[in-house]
């Protein structure tokens, strides 16, 4: 196992610390969980300077996230940072249910060809956080203007009209530092929100999940195995899913009454876990912890000068792998509008739409997610009578299987009818890249479409003719394509559908602004407008 | 020849079941079992068909 503590970022005095008066810095971000660490990474690499603090000095503590999401993986190649990722991370397709210890069914995820990531990858949150790190250090190398700083814990903000003063408590004292926008990443009990008395309202399920991490000799596939009512009893229903390193997560759902200490105590885990493996199967605990979920999120996640990003404006129970994995989209999608703003290339309220497809896309995930929670852990006589009625028809019945809810899987969010998303002007065009969608890969000679659509605002042209840039303010790049780009067609079956030709406007996160069957200036620049707030100008 | 269709034929599965849950809220149990029955009479209405019907019956028994 590798060292969990690891101090990638030790406290080092800065000269922050020494200065007459408090420095100025244009974004800080608080917190480095992955949501801060890909923050940073992301208006760094923009070459917007950003102060990163965190109040650890290395990856978190603990065992987390396991499961991360292709779009995830895909932000991160934006990052630089996917290869060693996929390297390390396991892939895993097929998925079986059981009910009181018989097989309902299996599932195979089926993955569509023609992507350069798999749908979804096992790999533990704190290699995640490892290797955005060392993107990080790469990045600083290369000149992009992050300054991570480990030790530094927020304990007091003062916001005034432009700017926010924080205090900042390290081994050496407290300093305070101004900060034009604050980027608050610190997690699910922000200390940031309490400070600011802001309200995170849902619900708690009423229920405990005892996770064991452990490591066995025994040969079992990588599947992903959910039982529900096992015959076992350690868990109403458990988990079992593989790691990197050869460690297995196991995840007992064990009741709502429950004495925390009494259940973490290595003989009661080990009791659970030799019910659940049979008394044969030899193994070591690596991390043993209990958590109770809850679905809630903020009310809103700008506050003016202050944003909210990942887990401190939104949480979810962990059916569907939907915490982390959308908090690196929040990232994705606060990077670009923030450097913007900044440069001074857009007004501030293209932050609102931050706000706005980011809350959307938490209602989407709390959505899911509880409704996964509420499929799992039946709260009433009525909802258990249908849930196993579900399941018992299931083993005989093709039609009942999707009805079976272990998790839906995190995929993104499309942000239909926002504010800034354009019209859709390409009849017979494919549903799944309308405006509003995270473009989906493709195959091109010999890369993949998403390497091409990087950091800026790009027109791709499918057998379309247009300029191959256009200045409106800002400056769009064209990515002329043709057939003879699409050597398996995917390109034509996830952009073309039934259009000879196409023309997209993408944002810098991948997302559709616009698109059209043919290049139209008038309405090209009309939708770059609308999607930087920029219509009145 | 079957006439059942026991494809998955629901169109948004996940919903429809939110919304199943959801109409029992607040409900006794008794109550529960009573609103059951008549969805299911409301559905073969529905249905209809009396084969349809008779193998649904015989289905549900035998699953
Ligand atoms: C058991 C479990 C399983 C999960 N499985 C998955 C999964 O498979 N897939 C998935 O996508 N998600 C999963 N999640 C959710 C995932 O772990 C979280 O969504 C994710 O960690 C959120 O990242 P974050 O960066 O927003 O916050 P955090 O990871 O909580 O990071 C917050 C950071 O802020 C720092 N901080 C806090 N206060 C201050 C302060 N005052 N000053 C400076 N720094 C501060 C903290 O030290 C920490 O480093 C799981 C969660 C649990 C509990």
């Amino acid at each position: 196992m590798p060292d969990r503590t690891d101090r990638l970022y030790p406290y080092a005095r800065h000269p922050d610390q020494d200065a007459a008066s408090p420095r100025r810095h244009p974004v800080t971000v608080v917190g480095g969980g992955p949501v801060g660490l890909a923050t940073a990474l992301d208006l760094g690499l923009r070459g917007v300077p950003v102060l990163l603090l965190d109040d650890q000095e290395g990856v978190g503590e603990g065992s987390r996230a396991i499961c991360f999401a292709k779009r995830t993986l895909e932000i991160a190649d934006r990052y630089g940072a996917a290869a060693p990722m996929l390297d390390k991370g396991v892939v895993w397709n097929l998925g079986k249910v059981f009910h009181e210890d018989r097989k309902v069914f299996e599932f195979n995820l089926l993955p569509e060809d023609g992507h350069r990531f798999p749908a979804f990858i096992n790999l533990q949150q704190f290699h995640v956080e490892r290797f955005l790190v060392d993107r990080i250090r790469t990045a600083q190398a290369e000149g992009a203007p992050i300054d991570l700083r480990g030790g530094n814990r927020v304990t007091q903000i003062d916001r005034q009209p432009d700017h926010t003063t924080l205090t900042v408590t390290t081994p050496d004292g407290p300093c305070e530092i101004e900060t034009d926008w604050l980027v608050a990443c610190d997690g699910a009990s922000s200390p940031i929100r309490r400070m600011m008395g802001l309200d995170f309202d849902g619900r708690v399920f009423q229920d405990n999940f005892l996770i064991a991490d452990i490591t066995m000799t025994a040969d079992f596939p990588t599947e992903r195995w959910f039982w529900f009512e096992p015959s076992h009893r350690a868990g109403a229903s458990t988990l079992l899913h593989r790691q990197p390193d050869g460690v297995w997560r196991v995840d007992f759902q064990i009741g709502w009454d429950i004495d925390r200490t009494e259940e973490l105590r290595e003989e009661n885990v080990r009791r659970r876990l030799t019910a659940m493996l049979g008394p044969d199967v030899g193994y070591d605990l690596v991390w043993t912890s209990v958590y109770t979920f809850q679905c809630r999120r903020m009310t809103r996640f700008r506050h003016d000068r202050v944003i909210f990003a990942g887990d401190s404006a939104h949480q979810v129970s962990p059916f569907g792998a939907r915490g982390a994995n959308s908090g690196i989209q929040d990232a994705d999608n606060l990077g670009w509008k923030l450097a913007m703003v900044i440069r001074e290339e857009a007004p501030d309220t293209l932050l609102d739409s931050y706000d706005e497809e980011r809350r959307h896309a938490a209602d989407e995930n709390i959505l899911n997610s509880t409704r996964s929670t509420d499929f799992i852990t039946p709260k009433s006589r009525v909802s258990h009578t249908f849930r196993n009625a579900v399941l018992r028809l299931a083993g005989r019945y093709d039609f009942a299987r999707p009805l079976v809810n272990s998790g839906r899987l995190s995929v993104p969010c499309t942000y239909d009818g926002l504010s800034l998303t354009g019209a859709d002007d390409l009849p017979g065009g494919p549903a799944r890249t309308r405006p509003g969608s995270a473009c989906p890969d493709a195959p091109l000679g010999d890369g993949y479409l998403l390497d091409r659509l990087r950091d800026g605002f790009t027109l791709l042209t499918i057998d379309a003719g247009a300029p191959d840039t256009l200045a409106d303010g800002i400056t769009i790049r064209r990515l002329a394509l043709s057939a003879a780009d699409d050597p398996t067609g995917a390109l034509a079956a996830r952009y073309l559908g039934q259009a000879a030709s196409a023309v997209y406007l993408i944002r810098p996160d991948q997302h559709v602004v616009y698109r059209a069957a043919t290049y139209d200036d008038t309405a090209v620049r009309r939708a770059l407008r609308r999607t930087t707030c920029r219509e009145d100008t | 020849m079957a006439k059942l269709n026991t494809r998955p034929n629901i169109t948004a599965p996940d919903q429809f079941y939110a919304e199943l849950i959801r109409t029992h809220e607040g409900l006794t149990d008794e109550e529960s079992e009573a609103l059951n029955a008549r969805l299911i009479l409301l559905l073969a209405n529905h249905i209809g068909d009396a084969e349809v019907l008779t193998e649904a019956l015989a289905a549900a028994r035998e699953v």
